[in-house]
């Protein structure tokens, strides 16, 4: 228990910690030297040291968004496995509870946006909206082939180390379902080539555009949920690389992050590579994903 | 259980749906060509002591027709007829990729219902070989121009010998092979085909051909 | 169990005494709605002293109709209707005690609360009932009480139009239940309930099954047998909608679990069916309830989403009855019954959110409404908690029930055979009925009640008086405590489960597996609520004694934004609408521009029902064109009708004789 508490406690240190891999990564492709790797716990610091600013539109509803979102976020990495050991709350279907938490998420945050009356908020809303109504079906039926090669349906359950044996065999079929998480992961992360985590150009933003007037506290809670899902969704992927490797419990959790980390340096590397998609493909790659998953559903019926 | 047999089944299927989902002509030839190979290849993934020599000239005779002669072919009929580059599905996209999927679906269900002796190279080569035809036989039915119905027709071709290769029957490699000369043949007259509407149309959308059709109003007209 | 009766006569006297005051308004209407109040309260009690001493839950009192037989009975499948539709009723009365005021002068209040009483009094004796006869008059009573309702507000030909609509659905619907009652009776001689017990054979259950899922589908709107719905609840008063869509949609889910328990074991077909309506009615629902504008038409729709949901889950209850797999029985009927009650406090709280809405801007009409959460918290902070309800976000209510469908797909998913496919299926659904329901309601709360006011309308509005917001104040909370009490709930539906599958033992078994996730569940809420608390207090640690400005929303340099310029309703929806233009042919009708500098240019998009459309309009017209050549047929002339009578009448004795 304490040591779960502990495991809690070090991901809420170490996820932001990421970001500033990604643009490292980023940095070094594009020939510069790049901002410091603590960048984001900077940032963070500096805007809790902020005051704030309100829109005259907006009401106590906008304060309420991030709060929610941050504690939903943060109440949803309770139920992530870490390095294959089980997470604090784990129980049957707790797959649901996570996506439905990150569900709750985005509710607060597409509401807060149209509470500044912004038409730009308003439409990075409606896009975001568009975009969970394919990526959501995608998360859901990816996790349901997991849950039909391990026989389990909690998350704890799928990617604790136990259960190896079954998991070799089903090769072709994990490779399918990495393919529609990592489309997934993108999307829910806002990345390239869903959306441009830098540009603040009304044309391609969606997450960003959400945010845009939120400063000072709140933003500094909208950052840190914005790392933390980060984690959620990167444990998902780098969990089922490691479900076969078994060792002890601090190798297993060193390389569990030093997984992370890779799939941060992974991150840049698409982001530095690919160009965002236009916004009208993003539905047809996300549809991707979700086909990944049926067809990995039904390959799994064998 | 192979695992190099299910891979390369599983990559064939992705490859029918990243047909039925891109909007390049030109692409759509490369996969129809990548697919060639791979199933050329079926046959020589069993074990070494099953595979026979007439079996290792007709899968490279395969190889060689539809990864690079075909593909010449087509390439060129492009190029000469001038064709653009989309490839005009009816009904979008998303909704041609999500019934590449119920194919899929549909094949899988059929296959259980098939009683065959069991497959050596993959027990998924059986639904995925339907897939591919299906996928081949909804291509031709859902897109405009006269070159995509070809690459269709190619990919219906790459069903039925990968239905053929699976279960590793020397009689189904023959009418494997007599389908593949058809094919050859068929290629060959769309491409001329191909060439000669668009000189005379300027275009080669199928559905403009049903101008050609009597027309009553034209009659009166004159 | 007598205690029912008195609560029956206090609805009935106080309607009649409200009718007599008609023209008195004030004292009508006070009466009216005491007597709703009060009936259902004493209604609650019976149920209270029932459900400690089951032994005086039957009652039979002789009859003189035929074949009828004036039997009443309350087990704990009724307890539980009567239980939702004695608080969701009185809550309304309570409502329309206030938001009626504005038909004063205008209409006649005590017919109105005749009707409603009426409407009460008919559903309980429905759920009562335990002899065909009686169940068909309480039906029949709530059909044409319910529709007096609905055709009450409107001079306008809509409201008419509606209603006559309503009529003509509603009887469709009780023609299949009197065939499926014939069916029933005639297999057993006999209209009792109590006689029913030896299941028929045979194609019998099958046919009385399909009967059973017309007529009572078409009261609850299962898709396709929903075009009623649409057009009746934006008609009808708001609380009177409330009762419709929140309690009597929900007596024919009543009556399809009830039909069930004489039908024995069931084929696993119509499991699959179910579902597979479900599936139907839950997207196709969601979908055409974002293409909406009108507010209530919106919420109508969104009903039969949620008919949908708990069609879903009775398919797989009924999948796992007929394939002796106890778990998936338990939590399909399990999630499927605590939908019916969720959706009923979530609904009606939306429908009277809507209403005080109404009330105070006169428009339905999302596009020209904005920035109320401001104008009127109250409404807006429990329409805030009915919209999350409803899109099924964790920690309240909805989320619960819809968690115990997906469990029982995940579980489904485990098995072999075709029920991977089913759940499969199932789950995929529920994943984007809950995306585009995130998508509908974000844009109903964010449009209405955020930002800024859209126009004049909605700039006078405020909080209504202390009934209104009393009543939506504990429906908003009944919300929030079931996310909380689900667990105890679900341990209650073991004795109704084993009512309707007739199997004891492993419910118990089987139900400890169910709460056990509930419980973690809850404790993750608890969580949640803790980490908000946390969240709020760090700021507000953090940010005393700093400054707070206000300034305008970041507009890009332009230098007068006015509210005009914020994203509406349909431009939200636009993306997901045009995605689904196949299914929703939404018609836009754009004015052209000619001048260079227009001074208007109007836009307006209109989705008009699929199965009206395509289907019965159509089917209707055709029938119409084929009975038109049988006009010959009146001549208006009295010697040939009476001479078809006299023909008529030979046929018959030609034929018996």
């Amino acid at each position: 228990m304490y040591l779960k508490i502990a495991q809690f406690i070090l991901i809420l240190i170490l996820s932001p910690f990421l970001f500033g891999v990604i643009n490292r990564t980023k940095a070094f492709f594009a020939g510069r030297k790049g901002s410091p790797l603590l960048q984001l716990y900077y940032d963070i610091f500096k805007l809790l040291r902020k005051g704030a600013v309100y829109s005259t539109t907006t009401s106590k509803f906008f304060i309420a968004g991030p709060i929610v979102s941050l504690s939903a976020v943060l109440t949803a990495l309770l139920l992530i496995p870490f390095a294959g050991q089980p997470a604090l709350i784990s129980f049957d279907g707790d797959i649901v509870l996570f996506i439905y938490l990150l569900g709750l998420a985005r509710f607060f945050t597409v509401l807060a946006a149209l509470d500044t009356g912004s038409s730009f908020e308003g439409m990075g809303a409606s896009r975001e909206v568009q975009f969970a109504m394919f990526v959501e079906p995608a998360l859901f039926l990816s996790l349901a082939v997991l849950t039909r090669i391990t026989g389990q349906s909690s998350l704890s359950g799928i990617f604790s180390n136990a259960r190896m044996s079954s998991w070799v065999t089903y090769d072709p079929l994990i490779i399918l379902v990495l393919g529609a998480l990592f489309i997934v992961f993108l999307a829910e992360n806002s990345r390239i080539p869903v959306d441009d985590p830098n540009t603040h150009l009304e044309l391609t933003m969606i997450h960003e555009v959400m945010v845009l007037d939120h400063g000072g506290v709140d933003f500094a809670y909208i950052m840190y949920s914005a790392g933390i899902k980060f984690w959620l969704f990167g444990t998902l992927l780098v969990g089922i690389f490691l479900k076969g490797y078994s060792c002890g419990q601090v190798t297993a959790s060193v390389v569990f992050i030093l997984g992370m980390i890779l799939l941060a340096v992974i991150v840049g590397i698409v982001e530095s590579t690919l160009a965002r998609l236009r916004l009208l493909k993003v539905p047809h790659f996300l549809i991707v994903a979700l086909a990944l998953a049926i067809v990995a559903l039904i390959i799994s019926m064998r | 259980m192979n695992n190099l047999g299910d891979f390369v089944v599983i990559i064939v299927l992705l490859m029918n749906l990243m047909m039925l989902s891109s909007s390049r002509i030109r692409t759509c030839i490369r996969i129809v060509a990548g697919q060639g190979i791979l199933i050329g290849c079926m046959p020589l993934l069993n074990d070494f002591h099953l595979i026979l020599p007439g079996m290792v000239i007709s899968a490279s005779l395969s190889i060689i027709l539809k990864g690079f002669v075909f593909p010449w072919l087509l390439f060129r009929a492009v190029q000469e007829a001038n064709i653009k580059k989309e490839v005009e599905p009816v009904g979008g996209y998303p909704l041609s990729l999500l019934i590449g999927v119920m194919i899929f679906a549909l094949s899988f269900w059929l296959s259980t219902r098939l009683v065959y002796t069991k497959p050596l190279v993959s027990h998924l080569a059986a639904p995925v070989s339907f897939a591919t035809f299906f996928t081949g036989a909804f291509i031709i039915v859902s897109r405009m121009k006269a070159i995509t119905q070809v690459i269709g027709y190619l990919l219906l071709e790459n069903g039925i010998y990968l239905f053929g290769a699976a279960f590793l029957s020397e009689q189904s490699l023959l009418v494997e092979l007599a389908i593949l000369l058809d094919i050859f043949v068929a290629v060959f007259v769309m491409g001329i085909a191909i060439f000669h509407i668009s000189r005379e149309f300027d275009h080669i959308d199928t559905q403009k051909l049903s101008e050609l059709k009597d027309s009553i109003i034209s009659k009166q007209d004159i | 169990m007598q205690i029912v009766f008195y609560s029956l006569t206090i609805l009935i006297v106080s309607g009649l005494l409200a009718l007599c005051l008609n023209r008195f308004f004030k004292p009508a209407n006070f009466i009216g709605a005491l007597g709703a109040i009060s009936g259902c309260i004493v209604g609650l009690i019976s149920l209270f002293i029932v459900y400690n001493n089951p032994a005086s839950a039957v009652l039979t009192i002789p009859w003189t109709v035929p074949y009828g037989s004036l039997s009443l009975a309350m087990d704990n499948l009724g307890i539980l209707f009567l239980f939702l539709i004695f608080i969701v009723s009185a809550l309304s009365a309570l409502y329309g005690m206030e938001s009626l005021r504005c038909y004063s002068g205008k209409k006649n209040i005590g017919s109105l609360w005749l009707f409603f009483n009426l409407l009460i009094a008919s559903m309980v004796f429905i759920v009562l009932a335990r002899n065909a006869i009686l169940f068909l008059l309480a039906w029949e009573m709530m059909a044409i009480s319910s529709f007096f309702l609905v055709v009450f507000a409107g001079e306008k030909k809509a409201v008419a139009k509606a209603g006559l609509i309503y009529l003509i659905a509603t009887h469709i619907g009780t023609l299949f239940l009197l065939v499926m009652f014939g069916l029933l009776g005639n297999s057993s001689g006999s209209f009792d309930f109590s006689s029913w017990k030896i299941a028929p054979s045979g194609f019998m259950p099958s046919i009385i099954f399909l009967c059973a899922l017309i007529g009572f589908g078409t009261k609850s709107g299962f898709m396709p047998m929903h075009i009623w719905l649409p057009e009746t609840y934006p008609a009808a008063p708001n609380n009177v909608a409330a009762v419709l869509s929140g309690v009597m949609s929900k007596t024919g889910i009543y009556g399809l679990i009830r039909i069930l328990t004489f039908l024995g074991m069931p084929c696993s077909w119509w499991g699959y069916l179910l579902i597979a309506m479900g599936i139907i009615s839950g997207i196709l629902g969601i979908l055409f309830a974002l293409a909406q504008h009108d507010l209530k038409r919106l919420l109508a729709y969104s009903s039969i989403e949620n008919i949908g949901i708990i069609s879903i889950g009775m398919g797989v209850g009924i999948l796992g009855m007929s394939t002796h797999n106890p778990v998936l029985m338990v939590l399909g009927f399990s999630g499927s019954l605590l939908h019916v009650i969720n959706h009923a406090f979530f609904k009606a709280l939306l429908f009277l959110g809507a209403g005080a809405v109404l009330d105070k801007t006169q428009t339905m009409e999302m596009d020209v409404l904005g920035g109320l959460f401001k104008k009127m918290p109250i409404t807006g902070i429990s329409f805030l908690i009915g919209a999350a309800a409803i899109c099924g976000l964790p920690p309240l209510n909805g989320f619960i029930s819809e968690f115990l469908i997906y469990l029982a797909a995940f579980k489904g998913i485990l098995g072999a055979g075709s029920i991977v496919f089913v759940s499969l299926g199932i789950i995929a659904a529920l994943a984007l009925i809950g995306a585009v329901a995130v998508a509908c309601f974000t844009k109903v709360f964010g449009i209405i009640f955020l930002g800024q006011p859209r126009s004049v309308l909605s700039l006078e509005a405020r909080d209504p008086g202390i009934l209104m917001r009393i009543s939506m104040l504990i429906l908003a909370f009944c919300c929030f405590f079931i996310g909380l009490a689900a667990p105890f709930m679900v341990n209650g539906f073991a004795v109704i489960i084993a009512e309707v599958s007739g199997t004891q033992m492993m419910i118990e078994y089987t139900l400890a597996e169910v709460i056990q996730p509930l419980r973690y569940i809850v404790s993750g809420s608890l969580l949640l609520y803790g980490f908000i608390l946390l969240l709020v207090f760090i700021r507000w640690l953090l940010l005393r004694g700093r400054r707070i400005e206000s300034a305008l929303t970041w507009d890009c340099g332009y230098a007068k934004p006015s509210p005009k310029m914020q994203y509406t309703a349909s431009s939200f929806a636009q993306p997901i609408v045009n995605f689904f233009k196949g299914i929703l042919r939404t018609k836009k009708h754009a004015s052209k521009i000619n001048e260079y500098f227009p001074d208007s240019f109007g836009f307006k998009t209109e989705t008009a029902d699929l199965f009206s459309e395509k289907v019965f309009n159509p089917m209707l017209k055709s029938v119409h064109d084929l009975t038109e050549k049988l006009t010959w047929v009146q001549h208006g002339q009295l010697q040939i009708y009476i001479l078809y009578i006299l023909f008529t009448l030979l046929a018959l004795f030609i034929w018996k004789l």
